[in-house]
């Protein structure tokens, strides 16, 4: 092969080994990526973070909408998890506040984080949050209990089809991961 | 570097070198394409191993050989073993032998790095075997690996499992940029791009695909090693990850990949049919066209896999239609294989006899994947054996019937001597046999319900099953008569022409059979018989 051709050969190599790197960082990529447009389409469910109201809270009293509340433990959680009630018929635009409790029957001292997920999916971006205990993680010493107010309000723009949602929160045992960022900082 | 290659003829190294430092230094195509195609077929016994194991525990309703634990580890592990340790390396066995000759070239563009890109694969591949020994087991979940059953609930060898993909991956993109740079470099002085065989093209093109989305592959496995080792959460969602996500990434890497698996085929068909039927392959062009409209498709349909996972309308809608335009594109394909063989002299030959039952039960995997893209039948369809036997009959009687195909094709080639043809033929129909006893039943056990990857069913299912399995054994062993066939074939047998067959068309039946250790260290200048 003559030196152009090795020339011609190592330009391409080049042009591939960018590729692949290029590759390799998209699908890291992917997941911010993934975030983002769950966050503009609302898909999955997510709710997003503290909600800060620009408005005051008017009520449209034309509309009542069932909210349905679920509370689960996720595989291995051993806490107590509840609310007080399942579900609230309430007014777009309004403020309201259900309590939640949880209990850490375990003998040891245990952090939790819970995550929100409401159904239909594009109901999400109308449920606004304006309190919730699972914007923070709460340790509970043994045999501890916390009562947990969230507090939310139904945008009155919500689509006139959806006449009840479901916000369903499942409690995950972090204890592990809590103890080993502890333990790093 | 080819440079390095001319210098040697001059003095008296003309041959390979002698013991087995040969195979662990070789540089040559020839060399390493065997070495490829060696590996890949011990791999294919291995996990056709795996695969019996399945078929005799589910020979009956019960359980009476295998635990379920070790059960899942078979499925997982042949799946593994039969993607990326068989017909991954087969077609990049069958790259290094035939697209130097192909194109007219000395040898591949790089051929230090086509040694490292073969010696990695027994590493990984032996690393991933010896998970099977481990305390907890081989990986248990699935050959998809879906979070959170490979990150929080897998077991400890998963990390020998993940770094063995790692290794997989690095040898295929090093064999793919060989492969590019060779065919965009190295073709023979006045070869356009268009002058190629469908084979080399085919090749091409799978080898954009796997630089495209191996990379991809090797990001979502070290997402796994970190959500499992260093406390991250891409795929957890107590930390704000979500296991979908894997989903999302696994696909988009994992349906090119299904594609990688196929095109070479599709090359490999089209240069045996116009041999057989002595006509030139019906539309060439739109052949080139439809492999890369089929690979440029293959990034925008991952989700089709995911119909279930709770997407919106609008995703199941779009995610359905765009499955079902990669129809138009194969169809394209199957029509031009028809079309060539349309008033062709035919002959039967058992090369033409395994392309001939691609054509027909590739497309048979074909419809049962347009039945799948159906997203709300979908539901029905998911994870049954209908999937199964979809991707089993595009996989097998599609990949592995094309890459027998190839065998028998250039093995008088790369031999110097014919195999036994009534043999060959009798191989041909015992796998033909025995590929559909295997996989048809399970369209059906799979309409009425049978989950896959489960090592025990409902009675209903018993008769179904067991003609599977014994399909599955006829299949299974009638390989050992392909390894004799091969065998006997390397030891002796009647001296082959250089045009091997009557009809073939091709650069690589200018050379003498066996072909020399090194063809065209001067390029060809006759291109006329270039594409077949």
């Amino acid at each position: 092969m003559s030196e152009e051709a090795d020339i011609r050969t190592l330009r391409t190599v080049r042009k591939l080994l960018f590729a692949v790197v290029g590759m390799f960082v998209f699908g890291f990529a992917l997941v911010p990526l993934y975030d983002v447009i769950c966050d503009i389409t609302g898909l999955n469910g997510k709710t997003a973070g503290q909600y800060v109201s620009s408005e005051p809270a008017v009520a449209d009293t034309s509309r009542t909408i069932t909210i349905q509340f679920l509370t689960n433990n996720n595989a291995g959680m051993p806490w107590e998890f509840r609310t007080e009630k399942r579900a609230m018929t309430v007014h777009p635009g309004e403020l309201n506040q259900i309590d939640f409790y949880a209990r850490n029957p375990a003998d040891v001292t245990m952090t939790a984080q819970t995550i929100p997920s409401v159904t239909p999916y594009y109901a999400a971006r109308y449920l606004h949050k304006t309190e919730c205990f699972c914007f923070d993680q709460q340790q509970l010493a043994a045999g501890e209990d916390i009562e947990m107010p969230m507090r939310f309000i139904i945008d009155r723009e919500i689509p006139a089809d959806i006449k009840s949602l479901t916000l369903s929160y499942t409690m995950f045992d972090i204890t592990d991961q809590h103890t080993s960022q502890q333990a790093s900082d | 570097m080819s440079a390095v290659i001319e210098e040697h003829h001059d003095d008296h190294h003309h041959g390979p070198d002698k013991g087995i430092m040969r195979w662990v230094l070789t540089t040559n195509h020839k060399d390493i394409g065997t070495l490829y195609l060696w590996f890949s077929f011990i791999m294919f016994l291995v996990g056709g191993t795996m695969a019996l194991i399945i078929r005799a525990e589910l020979f009956e309703p019960g359980l009476q050989i295998v635990q379920p634990e070790f059960f899942n580890q078979m499925t997982t592990m042949h799946g593994l073993i039969m993607v990326f340790g068989a017909v991954m390396p087969a077609f990049v066995g069958l790259a290094n032998w035939l697209i130097p000759m192909m194109i007219g070239a000395p040898d591949m563009a790089l051929p230090r790095m086509n040694n490292y890109s073969f010696w990695i694969l027994p590493f990984a591949f032996g690393m991933l075997l010896s998970t099977l020994f481990m305390e907890g087991g081989a990986p248990d979940f699935g050959w998809t690996f879906y979070a959170p059953l490979s990150t929080e609930y897998a077991p400890p060898s998963v990390t020998f499992f993940i770094f063995a993909v790692h290794l997989a991956g690095i040898s295929s993109i090093m064999g793919s940029i060989n492969v590019i740079v060779t065919i965009l470099n190295l073709r023979a002085p006045g070869m356009t791009l268009m002058q190629m065989p469908l084979f080399v093209w085919t090749w091409l093109i799978t080898a954009y695909l796997l630089i495209a989305v191996m990379p991809v592959l090797a990001g979502v496995v070290t997402m796994m090693l970190m959500d499992i080792h260093f406390g991250t959460a891409f795929f957890n969602a107590a930390g704000g990850g979500d296991p979908v996500l894997f989903q999302h990434v696994f696909w988009f890497f994992g349906h090119p990949e299904v594609y990688i698996m196929i095109l070479p085929a599709f090359g490999v068909v089209s240069a045996i049919i116009p041999t057989f039927a002595r006509k030139r392959l019906f539309g060439y062009a739109s052949m080139v066209y439809a492999t890369a409209s089929i690979a440029f498709l293959s990034f925008i349909v991952w989700a089709h896999h995911m119909f279930t996972v709770g997407m919106p309308l609008a995703g199941e809608l779009y995610f359905m239609y765009a499955t079902m335009l990669i129809a138009v594109p194969t169809g394209v394909k199957v029509f031009n294989w028809v079309a060539t063989m349309w008033q062709g002299a035919m002959t039967f030959e058992t090369p033409m006899l395994f392309a001939i039952a691609f054509v027909i039960l590739f497309t048979i995997g074909g419809f049962s994947g347009l039945m799948l893209a159906i997203a709300p039948v979908d539901f029905q369809y998911h994870d049954t054996y209908f999937v199964v036997a979809h991707f089993h009959y595009v996989l097998v009687p599609g990949s592995v019937f094309s890459l027998m195909a190839a065998v028998y094709y250039w093995l008088p080639k790369w031999t110097g001597h014919m195999y036994d043809e009534a043999l060959g033929k009798t191989h041909f129909w015992l796998s033909f046999i025995g590929i559909n006893l295997t996989f048809f039943p399970q369209h059906f056990t799979g309409l009425a319900g049978m989950p896959r990857r489960i090592p025990d069913y409902a009675l209903q299912f018993a008769e179904f099953n067991m003609l599977s399995s014994c399909g599955a054994f006829l299949f299974g062993f009638s390989q050992l008569l392909f390894l004799f066939i091969i065998i006997k074939c390397i030891r002796g047998g009647k001296q082959a022409t250089d045009q091997v067959w009557e009809g073939a068309h091709g650069l690589e039946w200018t050379v003498s059979s066996p072909a020399p250790y090194h063809t065209f260290s001067t390029p060809p200048e006759d291109l006329r018989e270039a594409h077949g």
